[in-house]
């Protein structure tokens, strides 16, 4: 909140700085009421793809969660204008009674955004437009749910396991698609196990496991 | 924000959407009573009222978790919580939502039902106002209870235990004005109690409602 | 020296240990005392029988009920605003305590009403008041046992005490306003002139005293009991992550 102010004073200004969109630093995070993560560094610049990478259970999921601002870091701090991130999830947000258009066109409203045809070109699901989502195949959901990123308009894309149940085929248009983000001036934060083929650094999250903390803390001996 | 209203709209009148559901509950419940009580006119119509405000609030109640249980299972609701609207945007339009296809189907179809319960023709425009006055209230406190339960697998049973005692007001002041205007006494005073607790819940509920589901959702 | 110390679960552990033993022999004394005195030692009322000396139990029972809810109000808004884990722990240990004490109220007051108004149950409006605590008592435990996550729960249960304190006071003007009843006013009270006779105002008062006593009692013990299990669960989630 402390940081709220001078971003919104810079924006006003027009002030973009060295086109650093995401700074974290010494971030930690819980789940469950647990402390998973520990002293995550990282900044995030446009035009750049950050891999995360560690065993399972690490608490990838719940560093895009606490990034997105679902849940409250217990120490660090992020710095990022306010809405620039997108959260992608292991679950893609569709309506099945509703149509592959009615999905994305109430997205785009929910975002301000008008014209859904470029999210459709790129996720080819033009033939799909009029089909209901329970129809759709795994894959095809998938693709829809990637297409939602496109219609936000958010500058960070943080994406969680985002090619599961995607073709190659798809895997290359989910590519493609991250480019083009980038080169636009975009930065995603994909967490992911499979090479997806972009220019992009890792951050491997094995050593911010979280170590056990002091029980002597005043109020905190619970944790 | 009318786009979360179009689209709840929408997907509660498709197939599965459970539009009409709570319609058939309350009609089956006011064929029921009959059945348990006796058919004697006179004392269906002394009842009516209350059965007609009970089985109204049962039926708003039975789709009450489908308002954030189904946005919470397909991942809908950590993409809203994320949106550039105020959750607390969506929560009062997602109350209304409700509202236009529960409450206001209900209050519409309740005289016809009345006449099933030998109602005094008298009381019909009464069923009306109170329905009309009270079942926003329903509307907005039951999403409130659908917020507290949002991370349960199988809350629905534990929603009614919650909200229940909260429609208790709602329920006395509603079901008392109607009693009141159809005996041709003074309703202004229950009346505008029901119309002092839906304001109040409209206003207050949808913060409370969204600061319960950020809550569930972290 | 602050208030807040207490706060520290640590600290709350050893103060309370140390003081729990006094308080249980005092609630001890103090009730036995306004019970045997009620009981034994008091005249019979005119038109009451001696069904009025259910009175030592309904009242201070009733008069607790109410108030276990209003102590869970302060310790959950401590919570939401200081977030103590005690404090919102001390809400969830006298839960169960108010429960009891409205299920006593109601079962002494069906008992007295049998002789007194011929009916074991009448919706006036203090009974149905108290019913309606009830219904407030089983959800928010049922909401505690609902769920796993201790911060989340704690959160939710202190916005479910917080909102349905203000609903119980609507419904509690409600029911007024539906049924006037034919409960007798307040027992004791200051101001009014209608309040019991001398001789029953003593053991009255020694056995609220009682009540009192007894709850700080049992919620100590409660409390105690849930940070231990807290600790416990503490302790085996840093086993699972090493």
């Amino acid at each position: 909140m402390d940081r709220a102010l001078p971003l919104f004073l810079r924006g006003l200004l027009g002030y973009a700085g060295d086109m650093e969109l995401m700074n974290v630093r010494n971030l930690a995070c819980t789940r469950g009421g647990a402390a998973v993560l520990e002293g995550v560094n990282f900044t995030l610049s446009a035009g750049q793809v950050l891999l995360l990478r560690g065993p399972n259970g690490i608490g990838k999921t719940t560093l895009l969660r606490t990034l997105a601002g679902l849940q409250p870091a217990i120490e660090g701090a992020i710095e990022t204008e306010p809405d620039t991130i997108t959260y992608g999830a292991h679950a893609d947000g569709l309506k099945s009674t509703l149509t592959v258009a009615e999905n994305l066109e109430f997205w785009a409203q929910v975002y301000g955004m008008r014209d859904i045809n470029p999210a459709l070109d790129a996720f080819n699901l033009q033939n799909l437009k009029t089909r209901d989502a329970h129809n759709l195949s795994a894959g095809q959901k998938r693709r829809l749910g990637l297409a939602r990123l496109l219609v936000t308009g958010r500058k960070i894309w943080a994406l969680d396991e985002p090619t599961v149940s995607l073709d190659m085929a798809s895997v290359e248009l989910f590519a493609d698609a991250v480019r083009a983000h980038c080169k636009a001036g975009g930065a995603a934060l994909i967490a992911t196990h499979i090479d997806l083929g972009i220019a992009a650094d890792l951050l491997d999250l094995t050593a911010n496991k979280a170590k056990p903390r002091d029980l002597a803390g005043f109020d905190e001996a619970f944790e | 924000m009318i786009a979360i209203l179009i689209r709840d709209m929408r997907l509660a009148m498709r197939a599965g959407g459970g539009f009409g559901l709570g319609l058939a509950f309350f009609l089956i419940v006011v064929v029921l009573v009959p059945f348990g009580v006796g058919p004697q006119s006179a004392i269906l119509a002394e009842i009516a009222p209350g059965i007609l405000w009970v089985g109204a609030l049962l039926a708003c109640l039975l789709s009450l978790d489908r308002i954030f249980a189904l946005d919470f299972e397909d991942g809908s609701l950590d993409l809203l919580a994320t949106a550039p609207i105020p959750l607390e945007g969506v929560v009062a339009m997602k109350a209304l939502a409700h509202w236009l296809t529960t409450g206001l189907p209900l209050t519409i179809a309740a005289p016809f039902l009345a006449v099933l319960l030998h109602m005094p023709q008298n009381g019909f425009v009464w069923l009306v106002i109170t329905l009309a006055t009270g079942t926003p209230a329903l509307s907005f406190i039951g999403t409130f209870g659908a917020a507290l339960t949002v991370g349960l697998k199988r809350g629905g049973l534990l929603l009614s235990l919650l909200v229940l005692p909260l429609y208790v007001p709602t329920l006395i002041f509603g079901a008392e004005a109607l009693h009141r205007g159809m005996a041709g006494l003074d309703a202004t005073t229950p009346l505008l109690m029901l119309a002092g607790i839906t304001t109040g819940v409209i206003a207050l509920l949808p913060f409370v409602a969204a600061a319960t589901i950020r809550i569930n959702l972290r | 020296m602050s208030l807040w110390e207490y706060a520290n679960p640590r600290k709350f552990m050893q103060t309370s240990g140390a003081v729990l033993p006094w308080f249980a022999v005092l609630s001890i004394i103090f009730l036995s005392t306004g019970m045997i005195w009620g009981f034994s030692f008091t005249p019979e009322a005119e038109n009451f029988g001696s069904s009025v000396k259910i009175m030592y139990v309904h009242v201070p029972a009733a008069l607790m009920a109410i108030n276990i809810w209003v102590m869970m109000l302060v310790t959950s808004l401590v919570w939401l605003v200081r977030r103590h884990h005690v404090s919102v722990l001390a809400a969830r240990a006298a839960a169960p305590i108010g429960l009891v004490m409205t299920l006593i109220a109601l079962f002494t007051g069906a008992i007295w009403g049998q002789p007194m108004w011929g009916t074991y149950w009448a919706w006036d409006p203090r009974l149905t008041a108290f019913l309606i605590l009830l219904m407030f008592y089983l959800g928010y435990i049922a909401l505690w046992q609902a769920i796993d996550d201790p911060e989340t729960v704690a959160d939710l249960t202190s916005v479910l005490c917080m909102v349905g304190s203000v609903f119980a006071l609507l419904s509690r003007y409600a029911v007024n306003f539906w049924n006037q009843g034919l409960h007798q006013g307040a027992s004791l009270s200051l101001d009014k002139e209608e309040h019991v006779a001398d001789v029953y105002y003593w053991p009255l008062l020694i056995s609220m005293a009682g009540f009192v006593l007894l709850f700080i009692t049992l919620v100590l013990i409660r409390t105690r009991t849930e940070i231990r299990a807290r600790r416990l669960a503490a302790l085996m989630a840093r086993e699972r992550n090493q």
